[in-house]
């Protein structure tokens, strides 16, 4: 071993520091094709587009060359969760990195076999991947050299990315790769796989969250025509079909025959908030900052403060649970392997979880295997907005498989199912305190935030966390939400910290140790519900204070990029003017703005409104700075996706239960935005090419809540501090009015 | 329990311009019946209960839920699936305005959302936006992809007029 291979190993960008071998990223192919391997998923969110885009600008190729490989823990790197948008910055700067390096390795070996000096090798260009000398003649390409071993080696750090200024692609817009399939109706999700023998597998979940299978006579379930067998474990009870029609009847009646006892675990609904603050909590001091030079502050007496002029402001805001609500119900399958003995000797699994190498040691816990004998492979399935349904359905599948060895089993959900079993976004209840001294200016803050934990991904405890595991007649105790440190993002307390210059300010985050319904992560986590609250709050005082809004938020923000989104999304929707003319009887406006996770995206927002009996959404400016975009478009579409999937948030979403059982079970119960109901939505992407870039896909989830719960209070003089703004809500505020 | 046997028989529709002769119990909703026996795997299961829209086929033209559909009520008819409007090489006007519009996120409600589109504008030609929004109304999608397919659907509108 070599002296220099002792030493401290180079720091090298995002997941390459921890999958080091530039082979586990890319390889090169005779035909004129590269693979690139990521550990990152594509949710419905295009992010295989963009890596690919990424590692064709560093290799200087076509994109249509490139082959993105779906991530799997037999081959390509392992980069954890594809989630809390740092695809890009994870594994973008990864596969920069490691391309560059693979750019470097191939010309080298060009200009050795060629015996070119130094400087004839620095005057090599690569031009869709054909190695093109000063001369411009062609003297080799990635394709005449490719050979596997030569990538068969750790990244070295030596080869530098290209500068923004070289960049060629990056910045453009590149249509998605997989676009075609999707309109083409192509066989491309991991519904429509058919392995061969491949079975059918349905579940009878428990109709309740408490609920505990007394008896299920099975026999008759047997016979069904079609039918292969029932596996019963513990609570755990599903049908194994030869197709999945048979298995859908099938379940049908297993379910009809299953006997229950359903204790009543559930809390009000009508008060959540209440229930949170009721329970045990672990409270931790999220963040806080102290003035040395302490104004009027909320410890002070009423009096004291008063006496130099300064208001003191309190107010709660809370939002529901929330259902994840993909169209396609969550999907897996499991295919077991045996020795004679009927011991499980393997097992593979293709899911679309987030995180296939966190499913994997839950998996491995509840079979009693070595994770080692179990290889699991992503497939796309439809639309996923955090940690939904999918591990769990991985975990049925292979509870089924392993009833039929060697065979295949398709397991799929219910629309119920997904409804009612999948974990949902934590119900959320937030406090904030603020005292303004007698220049208008915020001295003292205080935001409280209760909630469940926002995180029960799996993999990262010794007990598994997936849906089954506690059914099972050797059960797994059911595990409590935790909340991520806020190093990686925290949960609940996600942007809770102030984005605001603020003189002095604390944050608790009060985590409910009991859990009566599953949350884990949605899409924002914690940011959806404490940017509502803080950005409805500072229009509230802002109104009082007799202030613009807009103003209000400007003195409390020295940040450049801050500034910029909010005066760019001002500016988009003539925000000065919006009170000049006669106005609509109705109709409002209102702003907000949040850095997502106080580190990413930069997002202003301006909604406008028409509210009657019930609020409808008009129009949405947005913008947002992402640092370097790039695909342009890329970016335009989570924005726009993820404002509108906000709006219906706000407008429309809480997940209804009585004392026992979630009742918001179909889309009837669980109604999300449609066609008609959809705003027009306006994004401006202030570009930063010389800024890393940031994740786009949740930075709009906080802003928009806020920015639409502002236009309301603009429009009917009615502060709307619980979500969702349904037509029931508005009717119980107005007749709460005192006015 | 008395066990119910009911019988399967043969039936025959048009898939896609093909007659095809399926043998199933005649009460299988449409659904199956093409992604199971047919091998059509573009039309996407999703509730199961006709209420979001990733399973609609035309059925003589018109735009129905195929998980709500019995076999029998398609016999004798025609149907057309998302992989019947076009092909790579010659796809369906309203596929390529999908593609250059950027119009879907993970795809799963589009299926169904093209064949409405398409049943929209065979019946008429140059929809207002209004008009767009409430032919996809049965439509659920959660990407929040909505504006660019009704912006893909009216151009494709203006090109299949122009054409």
């Amino acid at each position: 071993m070599s002296a220099s291979s002792l030493n401290t190993p180079v720091v090298l960008p995002g997941s390459l520091q921890t999958n080091r071998r530039l082979s586990q990223w890319l390889a090169f192919h005779p035909d004129g094709r590269v693979t690139v391997r990521t550990g990152k998923v594509d949710l419905g969110q295009g992010i295989s587009t963009v890596l690919a885009q990424m590692a064709a600008e560093e290799l200087d190729l076509a994109v249509t060359r490139i082959r993105m490989e779906r991530a799997s823990t037999v081959q390509g790197p392992n980069e954890g969760m594809t989630a809390g948008s740092m695809s890009v910055q994870d594994s973008g700067s990864a596969l920069r990195q490691a391309c560059a390096e693979a750019r470097a390795i191939y010309l080298d070996l060009a200009a050795l076999q060629r015996g070119l000096t130094p400087g004839q090798r620095a005057e090599l260009r690569v031009i869709d991947g054909e190695f093109v000398n000063s001369a411009d003649e062609r003297i080799g390409s990635y394709w005449t050299l490719a050979d596997d071993a030569l990538l068969n080696i750790e990244a070295s750090g030596i080869a530098k990315p290209k500068s923004v200024a070289d960049h060629t692609l990056t910045g453009q817009t590149v249509a998605r790769l997989d676009m075609p399939g999707k309109v083409l109706g192509q066989a491309d999700f991991i519904h429509d796989m058919v392995l061969p023998g491949q079975l059918y597998g349905r579940v009878a979940h428990p109709p309740s969250p408490g609920a505990v299978l007394l008896e299920v006579a099975l026999e008759a379930i047997n016979a069904l025509p079609d039918v292969v067998t029932t596996v019963r474990d513990g609570s755990f009870i599903g049908v194994i079909a030869k197709t999945d029609y048979a298995a859908v009847q099938a379940l049908k009646k297993l379910a009809a025959a299953a006997r229950w006892d359903e204790p009543a675990t559930l809390p009000d609904m009508r008060d959540v908030p209440a229930f949170l603050r009721a329970q045990p909590v672990d409270t931790t001091l999220a963040g806080e900052k102290k003035s040395v030079t302490p104004g009027p502050s909320l410890t002070a007496s009423e009096a004291s403060r008063t006496a130099v002029g300064a208001q003191s402001f309190k107010a709660s805001y809370a939002r529901p649970f929330l259902a994840h609500a993909s169209i396609g119900p969550s999907c897996a399958l499991a295919r077991c392997e045996a020795n004679a003995s009927g011991e499980i000797t393997g097992v593979e699994v293709w899911t679309h979880s987030q995180g296939i190498y966190n499913l994997r040691p839950d998996l491995a816990l509840v079979l009693g295997l070595p994770a080692a004998q179990i290889a699991i492979q992503h497939v796309p399935g439809a639309g996923c907005y955090g940690h939904n349904g999918a591990d769990d359905a991985a975990c049925d599948a292979v509870l089924l498989a392993r009833a039929v060895p060697g065979r295949p089993v398709q397991l799929q959900w219910t629309r119920e199912d997904e409804l009612t079993c999948a974990p949902f976004g934590a119900a959320m209840s937030v406090d904030l305190q603020a005292v303004v001294d007698a220049d208008g200016c915020i001295s003292d803050w205080q935001h409280d935030v209760w909630s469940n934990g926002h995180s029960m991904r799996p993999g990262r405890s010794s007990t598994p966390v997936l849906h089954a595991a506690a059914l099972l007649a050797t059960p797994f105790p059911r595990q409590v939400a935790i909340n991520m440190p806020l190093a990686n993002g925290g949960g609940a307390e996600r942007n809770a910290l102030p984005s605001y210059d603020l003189a002095q300010w604390r944050t608790h985050c009060h985590r409910a140790l009991t859990m009566p319904l599953r949350t884990s992560s949605l899409r924002s986590l914690g940011a959806h519900c404490n940017v509502f609250a803080v950005e409805s709050f500072l229009d509230e005082m802002a109104e009082q204070l007799g202030v613009d809004p807009l103003a209000f938020r400007l003195r409390h923000l020295s940040d450049e990029r801050s500034r910029a989104v909010l005066n760019a999304a001002a500016e988009m929707a003539d925000w000065t003017n919006r009170h000049a003319g006669e106005r609509r009887e109705g109709s409002g406006m209102g702003i907000a703005f949040a850095r997502y996770k106080n580190t990413g995206a930069y997002c202003a927002v301006v909604a406008a409104v028409h509210a009657e009996a019930e609020v409808r959404v008009e129009q949405l400016w947005i913008a947002a700075d992402v640092g370097l975009v790039v695909n342009p478009d890329g970016v335009r579409n989570q924005i726009e996706g993820g404002a509108i999937q906000t709006v219906s948030w706000v407008l429309k979403e809480a997940v209804q239960f009585d004392r026992t059982r979630v009742t918001s079970r179909s889309w009837e119960d669980y109604p999300i935005l449609r066609f008609s109901e959809v705003p027009k939505v306006d994004v401006q992407l202030v570009s930063r090419p010389g800024d890393k870039s940031l994740g786009a896909g949740e930075a709009t989830h906080g802003p928009v809540a806020a920015a639409i719960a502002n236009a309301v209070a603009d429009a009917l003089g009615l502060r709307m501090r619980q979500m969702p703004l349904s037509a029931d809500a508005l009717l119980q505020a107005a007749l709460a009015d005192p006015r | 329990m008395s066990q119910i046997h009911v019988l399967k028989r043969a039936l025959n529709l048009t898939v896609n311009g093909r007659l095809t002769s399926v043998e199933a119990e005649e009460n299988t909703p449409l659904v199956y019946v093409l992604r199971e026996e047919l091998g059509l795997k573009g039309t996407r299961l999703g509730c199961g209960q006709s209420q979001c829209g990733a399973c609609h086929v035309l059925l003589d033209g018109v735009s129905v839920p195929a998980c709500d559909t019995p076999l029998w009520a398609a016999e004798n008819k025609a149907v057309v699936t998302v992989e019947g409007l076009g092909q790579p090489g010659a796809m369906h006007v309203l596929q390529q305005a999908f593609i250059d519009e950027q119009a879907a996120q993970c795809g799963y409600c589009v299926s169904g959302i093209l064949v409405s589109a398409a049943a929209l504008l065979a019946k008429c030609p140059l929809p207002s936006e209004a008009q767009v929004r409430e032919a996809l109304d049965p439509h659920l999608c959660r990407c929040g992809a909505h504006n660019r397919m009704v912006r893909a659907v009216l151009k494709a509108a203006a090109v299949g007029v122009a054409t």
